[in-house]
């Protein structure tokens, strides 16, 4: 897979093809498999993610700590507010649907971890929702997620223990914002400002879980991050660009994790973990390594 | 070369894809040292798997992953009461090991009747993981592929031997390394093959009078 956005920007405007089909290719030919085969995984993918947004939304679902469950479920029958009936606040919905079912040890697909899990199920289905946009776009879709999620593997990390929450739903986030600019109809370079719009602002964001349990503020993150990523598509459809190329603001994402406190990175040791109330909090609902 | 499928995956049971399904394919690894359910296991944590492992669920994933639960596979959740029906017998601790070990390493010690291991290997997120060592020597297993490690003495023809068996029994080699602390010391061989060699082909391996010990792994990511 490519190891720098731009690369792969310049190869698909010169080929005049889609980022999808320049992935897609480009996955069959390192893997030695075809691209039907690997469509077909990224569909076996899809149907796990509706059937996780589907699964939250129930509202039934607690963590085996308590701290979270039944807020998805909120934004679907709760009080409307100002962003009533738009898909802002189904996509935000979707979002703690799928976070919560896997706080509640669900099945989810890690895209591109369990705890940034939310973003791009909930950003893709949610837009294709709104805009009837079929199945076979949002494959392709999980395609450009999946390019974008290798580059910043490779330059940077999505590990929220090696860079804090930036490397976890500040990668969705991106992940999601330039998969969906690319379904809606954007250009690829588009979709590196998309992409980079989404990042910048997830900069510098910890990794800071009550008591190391992946359910606070992790539900939440996936919902502000998913709204990081509308904010990215909105920006960058509407022509906006981002003078720092994106492939240098995912450098500096792993420069930013790397030179983290390890307070901040997946230790409960720093951030909201380590509130009066965070500490309390995890104290009381922590479930205990039993030895035996 | 990091794979879309890899990022866009795996599908898995939460709460986090390293200290819940990286977890458990250290375990599923550590397994298959002794060849099946282990029935006593020492679980050292490390770093974050010690200090968060309880709220991830990572003593959940290991010992089901020791059961040969999948990462995908829902009894994760509830693998601690399966355990002790399933005469798993587990100890969990908390360790320091090097300054530079990954904050996701565990030491896992397995005893299965006569056979017993001790593994160490890191969950590197994502789901990735690397064991880096076996029984005391350095090693690099991914879990990518079927994979044998062994360590024999540094004979001549060593690869050649090794190469025959698997290639009598029909098995395709698709990476091969070769390391050796000094001249005349003990070698090193992890052996990533495409099919799944059956035990007999371990056995046929260990049989061999310059190797101290094999063992076969199975590919459990990817």
């Amino acid at each position: 897979m490519y190891r720098a956005l731009a690369d792969a920007i310049r190869d698909a405007e010169q080929q005049g093809i889609s980022l999808a089909k320049l992935a897609l290719e480009t996955e069959a030919k390192d893997q030695g498999r075809s691209v039907d085969d690997i469509r077909a995984a990224l569909r076996r993918a899809l149907e796990v993610m509706r059937g996780a947004v589907e699964r939250g939304m129930v509202g039934d679902l607690h963590s085996a700590s308590g701290l979270v469950g039944g807020d998805a479920a909120k934004l679907r029958t709760g009080p409307a507010g100002p962003l009533a009936g738009t898909p802002f606040r189904d996509v935000l919905a979707r979002a703690l649907a799928v976070q919560e079912v896997n706080a509640a040890m669900g099945v989810i697909v890690a895209a591109p971890t369990a705890g940034g899990a939310g973003v791009l199920p909930a950003v893709l289905t949610g837009l294709a929702q709104a805009g009837s946009i079929g199945d076979d776009a949002l494959v392709d879709a999980l395609a450009v997620a999946g390019l974008i999620g290798a580059v910043i593997a490779e330059r940077a990390s999505l590990s929220g223990a090696e860079g804090g929450c930036q490397a976890e739903t500040g990668a969705a986030a991106a992940m999601a914002a330039g998969a969906a600019t690319e379904m809606l109809g954007g250009t690829p370079a588009q979709v590196g400002h998309a992409t980079a719009l989404a990042m910048q602002g997830t900069l510098g964001l910890v990794c800071d879980p009550l008591g190391g349990l992946v359910e606070l503020p992790c539900v939440f993150r996936n919902a502000t991050g998913s709204a990081i990523a509308l904010t990215g598509i909105e920006l960058a459809m509407a022509g906006v660009e981002f003078k720092i190329p994106v492939d240098e603001v995912i450098d500096v994402m792993g420069e930013i994790g790397a030179s983290m406190d390890v307070r901040y990175r997946e230790t409960a040791g720093g951030g909201l973990a380590a509130t009066p109330t965070g500490r309390r909090l995890a104290r009381e609902r922590l479930v205990q390594i039993k030895k035996r | 070369m990091v794979s879309l499928l890899d990022i866009i995956g795996p599908v898995m049971v939460g709460p986090s894809s390293s200290h819940t399904a990286g977890a458990c394919r250290l375990g599923l690894l550590a397994r298959c040292l002794v060849g099946g359910t282990p029935e006593r296991a020492r679980i050292e944590l490390h770093g974050s798997f010690a200090r968060t492992g309880e709220g991830h669920g990572t003593d959940k994933a290991i010992a089901g992953g020791l059961m040969g639960f999948r990462p995908d596979d829902e009894r994760l959740r509830d693998a601690l009461d399966i355990a002790q029906g399933d005469g798993l017998d587990y100890v969990f601790e908390k360790t320091t090991l090097a300054d530079d070990a990954h904050p996701n390493t565990a030491r896992i010690t397995v005893e299965r009747g006569d056979r017993h291991a001790i593994m160490v290997g890191s969950s590197l997120g994502a789901g990735r993981i690397l064991v880096t060592e076996i029984n005391g020597y350095a090693v690099e297993v991914s879990g990518t592929y079927h994979t044998i490690v062994l360590i024999a003495e540094d004979v001549k023809g060593s690869v050649a031997a090794i190469a025959t068996i698997l290639a009598e029994h029909g098995i395709n080699i698709a990476n091969l390394r070769l390391t050796r602390k000094e001249r005349g010391g003990d070698a090193f061989m992890v052996i990533e093959v495409d099919d799944m060699p059956g035990e007999a082909v371990r056995d046929e391996i260990r049989t061999l009078p310059w190797v101290r010990w094999a063992f076969r792994l199975d590919k459990v990511s990817g």
